[in-house]
């Protein structure tokens, strides 16, 4: 027996030798995979120094508030969206659901009178649901979750655009509580609106989720390996279940934040904000491959692609062009995500 | 081969720790298990090889869990149990190696070690917030592996990926050596693993067979299984072609018992404890 093993046990520490003599580029990959929240904020503290640069009025308080406003409402809907993405899933119906709980909220609250809490509750549950019809049809009819999706994304369109009727509820229409989340307090100089405070808590909430409890593991486990999760006893169809659900309850949380965010309740607002909470999960160095990546990364990432419109328009640049800018963004992103991923290989 | 070898030959004693009796298994009109015969005794390792389509996969999701047999029965320790699910199976104390090296590549050692059942924190941190215990089941990981043998993993936060197949194999053979209270099945543990892989595979089988636990081993490797096995149990056609000892077989014979070109004379058999004493000749 002796004979047998010394050989492969020598061969190892070699190897393990080997591993320490890694070029700089080597060590640099293996630190941002990592933390893969990393790279990105790197991009973004950059960013926010050169358009502190470039434009004197991009750094002043009123400015940095204006930014965080703008990031609220697609920051809240990108902590459900980074959820699913890290079990290997994608939402594309997330913005959908939250126009949609939002119109429920406000004119479950016009038509009947209910007063706002309980409409904000309904809110919620509908966002449940949503979310769990989601995820039933990802977990036992067993589509892939971005058909599923996509098929949602339609219906709740749809759904919003039948029950609002067109019509938007706005400010003195909504109820009391619905628009709580638009108020404004200041820290320093600073005005901050409770909307964005909440999203900073959504995230807290989730980063220690994630982090510290069997679930959090659960998560990243199933987006990692489904298979290998299934083998050591984890229920994934259950975890999955749970993540769409979750989501679907985030996004009507959001729904509340983007009522408060434009004072009122409209089918159209939030449209582009499906593809943007993908974006800023992208960004923030979350891959779309499943089982690597952080909430905290995705608030960078809405928060990278805020600071850019935000920089951008105060440089007098066309509304295209920080389009054209996000999109480069996105794409360099994925190609860093890949070169990350091919590092371990 | 060795001293260890030896004294475990005369291991076939007492009631087995599992058995399965009179396995059938058919899927439609294909009957992949024909009244299959097992036992596995305490602190030996049954080595279960078989050609292709001889059954031995389906033997072993039997005894794993992984599917539920037509007919027949599984003892455990003498009582009969049912397992509907691989999860069944573990809460009897049975824990399984597949040959995917089934682990979560981006999760550490730990992580892995735990992974669905990780262990909370003391006090309100682990009841109410439901917090991990990091600290602690890194710890636990440590211990296991080095009672096991495994000093090269040394950091427990180190991610999976970045391991080796044989290390990665390592981790999941370490996880259910921790967790399993009766019998380990090990299924092809090193097909996907290279020569100097298998042969870190190979060593924490025996030292798992130190600790008294029994291990089912299913491999196509005849060698490897010459190098570990206390008994051989022969599947053939979905059958129990014989159950040998390495020792008193040759691997030429081995195999043609596997192919059919040979049958084993009763007095080679070593099934029951009484045929335990009589192979050393």
């Amino acid at each position: 027996m002796s004979g047998t093993t010394t050989a492969p046990e020598s061969s190892y520490d070699a190897a393990e030798e080997f591993l320490e003599h890694r070029t700089t580029a080597q060590r640099v990959q293996t630190t941002l995979h990592r933390y893969p929240w990393l790279s990105p904020a790197i991009v973004l503290v950059l960013s926010v120094i050169v358009f502190s640069l470039l434009n004197s009025r991009f750094a002043t308080p009123n400015n940095l508030s204006l930014i965080t406003q703008q990031v609220a409402v697609v920051g809240a809907l990108a902590v459900g969206q980074t959820l699913i993405i890290l079990t290997a899933g994608i939402d594309l119906s997330c913005g959908a659901i939250m126009v949609f709980t939002s119109m429920v909220m406000a004119k479950t609250a016009f038509d009947s009178g209910m007063p706002g809490p309980l409409a904000i509750l309904l809110g919620l549950l509908v966002g449940a649901a949503a979310g769990a019809a989601n995820g039933l049809l990802v977990t036992k009819v067993r589509l892939p979750p971005f058909i599923v999706t996509l098929g949602t994304l339609n219906i709740f369109v749809a759904l919003t655009l039948l029950y609002a009727t067109g019509r938007t509820i706005r400010d003195a229409e909504l109820a009391t509580g619905l628009a709580w989340l638009g108020e404004t307090f200041s820290i320093g100089e600073v005005r901050v609106t409770t909307g964005v405070l909440v999203m900073l808590l959504m995230y807290a909430l989730f980063a220690f989720v994630l982090k510290y409890t069997a679930w959090g593991r659960h998560v990243y486990a199933v987006g990692d390996d489904a298979e290998a999760a299934r083998l050591a006893g984890i229920r994934v169809q259950r975890v999955l279940m749970s993540v769409y659900v979750t989501a679907g309850v985030l996004y009507a949380l959001t729904g509340w934040i983007l009522i408060g965010r434009v004072n009122a309740a409209s089918p159209n607002s939030g449209i582009d904000a499906n593809l943007d909470s993908i974006t800023a999960v992208v960004i923030g160095g979350t891959s779309l491959f499943g089982g690597r990546g952080t909430v905290l990364g995705s608030l960078i990432g809405a928060l990278i692609v805020g600071v850019f419109r935000n920089g951008l328009t105060l440089a007098g640049l066309d509304v295209y062009y920080q389009t054209l800018a996000v999109g480069i963004l996105v794409i360099l992103a994925v190609s860093v995500d890949q070169w990350i991923r091919r590092a371990r290989a | 081969m060795t001293a260890t070898n030896q004294e475990s030959t005369a291991t076939p004693t007492g009631q087995p720790v599992m058995q399965a009796v009179g396995i059938v298994k058919t899927y439609g009109h294909v009957v992949a298990l024909d009244a299959v015969d097992l036992e596995l005794y305490p602190g030996e390792v049954l080595a279960v090889i078989g050609d292709n389509g001889a059954g031995k996969s389906t033997l072993i999701k039997c005894l794993s869990g992984a599917e539920a047999p037509s007919q027949g029965q599984i003892l455990l320790d003498g009582k009969p149990v049912h397992f509907r699910t691989p999860l069944d199976a573990r809460r009897h104390g049975i824990e399984t190696v597949y040959q995917t090296l089934a682990v979560a590549p981006s999760l550490d050692i730990a992580g892995n070690l735990f992974l669905g059942r990780e262990e909370r924190r003391a006090g309100p941190l682990g009841s109410v917030l439901r917090m991990l215990d990091g600290t602690g089941m890194r710890k636990h990981a440590k211990e296991q592996m080095s009672s096991l043998g495994i000093g090269t993993l040394q950091n427990m936060g180190q991610a999976v990926e970045s391991l080796s197949g044989g290390q990665r194999q390592a981790v999941a053979v370490a996880r259910a050596a921790a967790f399993s209270s009766k019998v380990i099945i090990l299924d092809e543990p090193t097909a996907a693993l290279g020569v100097k892989e298998s042969g870190q595979v190979l060593k924490l089988i025996q030292s798992i067979r130190e600790r008294g636990m029994p291990v089912i081993l299913i491999s196509h490797n005849m060698p490897q299984v010459f190098e570990v096995a206390d008994r051989i149990h022969i599947q053939r056609l979905g059958k129990r072609a014989a159950v040998v000892s390495p020792k008193t077989i040759s691997m030429s014979d081995a195999v043609a018992v596997m192919t059919g070109a040979l049958k084993v004379a009763p007095e080679q058999e070593v099934v029951t404890a009484k045929s335990g004493p009589a192979e050393r000749t």
